[in-house]
């Protein structure tokens, strides 16, 4: 294997330690970057875990010193503020549902510090993301991909990880193969027990450290707070599936659909049964509720699909389709339609949410992905939640 | 994907170091100990005793200390008495700043008016700000030209306003990031002709050009053990007899009562070994490290035309021992990172929050726009840099600048073009 310039992004938790703390082992030479992302990492936080504290720099840099490379802060928090933190905000304001990690993957960790990684003489970039990459054979030429065929490593198939519970394949579902093929992710086989044991083994004092849940530029965990403080509140009513008025909110843009709690519908609907958030017209301010089985849908459409390996033909094909993070998968028919992701499902799902990525896979492969931009269910007299 | 199998020729540092000795170029941010003050030092803490004990012990550490004192104080044209020991140039900055300024505020009319230079290091620049902010300071920063000068006439303009407000002016004797060293005798006289107590911050001229208390005429001098060969740790203002700061630190009365705390005896004692060994070699060192400090200068504009050397040019207004340049289209952090790599220390020379450089307050206040303050890189030698450093750096700069333009060149159009592959360029449309 040829020693390879690996820039390791390390985000102060146990996950990115590890990872390049194998990398190094494995021979590479390794630098390890904390990516500063929020403009202003004055605070010591406690109890909120996220990726831009002052504490988590500190902790990165303290792993890096154990591993024994050296240690850089990148700056990214214009970048971070723009491509990820605006389009959060603005997708809200849209209606949709964003996931910023995702987004964060494919604009700031793959993208902006890879294309600058690269400059610079890396080779490539490692993170502590939970998925496999698989090299593929190369049927044309009948080689085997071996570590610095075609490209830099040759095709390579992204893949869950050996931990389900921790596979994190579907946010990386909307890396591009060349973005793939100059990632690394040393924990795929690892599960996050193995993991912790290994960075107390390490002497990684990360070992402990709790995982990142929230949204990591919203310090308190509050997203309808934050969310309000840059939006402003805009009043607007909550509408019953027939019609009826049955409440008002502070700011559409709080709800996402499927969502049950939190609707504060004062008196109980007609029928007794609970409501969920069926849609929201952001233009208008209102917020449709409804009974459960109006959350089904089984047609999906998907903007902007991306492609992990090769792109497909035209036909249409069979794939799993997971549309949330840790969601279930499920069976279905995709195809291309100018340009956009097409998905039939084969039974409905309930409660998916514009914004999201619908990612595709071929068994635990990721064949690729798109931003689902309209939701139907089929035999339904009227669509739910369609709208271009 | 990339394989994580194992390497076949493990070189872990394949390509990082560069063959040989690393190049330490980074003498303004601390330098080697000097061998001779390494052996005090160690001697020195192997014996008990705190100097303000009466005992035998107590005495035997306070004659090293009172001994260290009087090689300090011959070194920078001071008594005895006017030597104040300290942690370094951190506290002695703090304590001349605020106490100074407190020590104003008594008497028939408070002083609030502090002038400092805009280009101070952030041990003073932060007191003074924290001052405007807590203590009711009428903050004033007394501009530079865009070789970080201050002209005497400036200063003179800023105390006529209103001359019995100022309670004291503060002005680094040469700075440490582009190499500046202000006509401190000049600016010393003009606020010694209104009565007003003048400090400079000495940090960086010590060891390099005759720093002396009494020559100057002026009230304070701040000088730290760690740039000049010494130990980290120990510091000394230099305060002029009859001036009386409130102190900072409140505790047993050590040091004229101005600075208490227990004397740290075997830091002291280093710091007096290299402060003795420094003025001794002082002008034969400066002329040294002049010389490797003009061919670097040369090497470096001739490898990279476009480079700018910020700070006055080399000659009476700039330390000998300082180079620093702002590289167009680059980032500081990408050319210190590559350096690195390349076994070349070096430094952008601004602070950093969180590691993440910030542009320079100094290059700002010379009039440089944010991006010339971004790319920029400081080089500074000591007495422990040779030839082969700037032979070293010369080799590697060329391609390091390249390599630094071509990654932001790269990152202009944001997020446009990136890795993304043509099915996913396509499908984006
Ligand atoms: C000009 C100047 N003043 C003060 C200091 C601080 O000195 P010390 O590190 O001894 O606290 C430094 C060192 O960074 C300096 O360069």
């Amino acid at each position: 294997m040829t020693a390879l310039r690996v820039l390791a992004a390390m985000s102060g938790g146990v996950d990115s330690a590890v990872a390049a703390a194998r990398a190094a082992e494995a021979g590479h030479e390794v630098t390890g970057v904390h990516l500063a992302l929020s403009a202003n990492p004055t605070s010591y936080r406690t109890g909120a875990r996220g990726c831009c504290t002052l504490e988590d720099a500190r902790d990165a840099r303290r792993a890096a010193d154990v591993i024994g490379i050296p240690f850089y802060v990148w700056d990214m928090a214009e970048r971070f503020a723009a491509d990820v933190v605006d389009d959060f905000v603005a997708e809200y304001a849209r209606g949709n549902t964003p996931n910023p990690c995702l987004r964060c993957n494919e604009k700031i960790k793959f993208a902006a510090v890879l294309d600058r990684a690269v400059a610079l003489g890396f080779d490539a970039v490692c993170t502590g993301h939970h998925a496999r990459l698989v090299p593929v054979e190369d049927r044309e030429s009948g080689d085997s991909a071996g570590p610095l065929a075609g490209g830099l490593t040759g095709q390579v198939r992204l893949a869950r990880s050996a931990d389900p519970a921790k596979d994190q394949s579907y946010v990386l579902g909307v890396l591009t193969a060349a973005q793939l093929s100059r990632a690394m992710f040393p924990l795929g086989d690892s599960t996050k027990v193995q993991v912790r044991a290994e960075a107390a083994r390490r002497g990684l004092a990360v070992a402990e450290k709790p995982d990142s849940h929230d949204v990591c530029f919203i310090a308190d965990g509050d997203t309808q707070g934050f969310l309000t403080s840059k939006l402003g509140a805009s009043p607007g009513p909550i509408v019953d599936h027939d019609g009826q008025v049955v409440g008002s909110h502070q700011g559409s843009y709080g709800f996402t659909i499927g969502q049950r709690r939190g609707l504060r519908i004062g008196s109980p609907a007609a029928d007794g049964r609970a409501r969920y958030v069926l849609d929201i017209e952001p233009v208008s301010g209102t917020v449709r509720v409804g009974p459960p089985e109006l959350l089904d849908v089984d047609e999906i459409v998907a903007v902007r699909p991306v492609w992990s390996g090769r792109a497909p033909s035209s036909e249409p094909m069979a794939a799993e389709v997971q549309l949330r993070a840790h969601g279930e998968t499920f069976p279905a028919t995709c195809w291309l339609d100018d340009g956009s992701l097409r998905i039939r499902l084969e039974r409905p799902a309930r409660g998916v949410a514009r914004g999201q990525a619908a990612v595709l896979y071929d068994g635990d492969t990721v064949l690729g992905s798109g931003t689902i931009s309209q939701t139907a269910l089929a035999d339904a007299a009227l669509p739910v939640s369609a709208r271009s | 994907m990339v394989n994580l199998e194992s390497a076949s020729d493990r070189h872990k540092a394949a390509g990082r170091l560069a063959p040989g000795t690393p190049v330490y170029l980074d003498h303004a941010a601390t330098t080697p100990m000097l061998p001779e003050a390494l052996a005090a030092m160690v001697a020195e803490l192997v014996h008990t005793g705190n100097p303000s004990s009466l005992h035998n012990a107590g005495r035997r550490a306070r004659r090293v200390v009172e001994e260290s004192r009087e090689q300090i104080a011959l070194a920078f044209g001071a008594r005895p008495s006017e030597v104040v020991f300290t942690s370094g140039g951190t506290e002695a900055d703090n304590l001349a700043v605020k106490g100074l300024f407190w020590a104003r505020q008594s008497g028939p009319r408070p002083r609030r008016r502090v002038l400092a230079t805009a280009i101070e290091h952030h041990a003073v620049l932060d007191s003074v700000q924290w001052l405007g902010e807590h203590q009711n300071a009428d903050v004033e920063w007394l501009s530079v030209d865009s070789a970080g000068l201050l002209s005497p006439e400036v200063l003179r303009a800023a105390i006529e306003r209103d001359p019995d407000s100022v309670a004291l002016v503060s002005v680094m004797w040469a700075n440490n990031e582009v190499g500046a060293v202000q006509p401190i005798t000049r600016l010393a006289e003009v606020a010694a002709e209104f009565g007003i107590p003048f400090h400079s911050d000495a940090v960086q001229a010590a060891g390099q050009l005759p720093v002396s208390l009494a020559a100057s005429g002026a009230t304070a001098l701040t000088v730290t053990g760690h740039k000049i060969g010494g130990p980290v740790g120990a510091g000394a203002l230099l305060l002029a007899r009859g001036v009386d700061p409130v102190p900072v630190l409140h505790g047993g009365g050590q040091e004229r009562d101005v600075r208490s705390g227990t004397l740290d005896t075997a830091a002291i004692r280093a710091f007096a070994v290299a402060v003795e060994h420094a003025t001794a070699r002082r002008d034969e060192h400066a002329a040294r490290i002049g010389q490797l400090r003009d061919n670097l200068v040369d090497r470096i504009l001739s490898i990279v035309p476009d480079a700018i050397l910020n700070g006055p040019a080399p000659g009476e207004h700039r330390l000998p021992g300082n180079a620093h340049f702002s590289f167009p289209g680059c980032e500081g952090d990408a050319l210190l990172m590559l350096l690195d790599a390349k076994g070349v220390a070096c430094s952008t020379g601004s602070a950093c929050t969180a590691g993440v450089a910030q542009p320079s307050h100094v290059l700002l206040a010379m009039g440089a726009d944010k991006f010339r303050a971004r790319g920029s890189l400081r080089f500074t030698f000591g007495r422990t840099s040779t030839q082969a450093d700037v032979d070293a750096l010369g080799t590697v700069i060329g391609e390091v600048v390249e390599r630094a333009r071509r990654a932001v060149r790269q990152a202009a159009p944001p997020a446009a073009a990136s890795q993304a592959g043509p099915i996913a360029a396509a499908a984006a449309s």
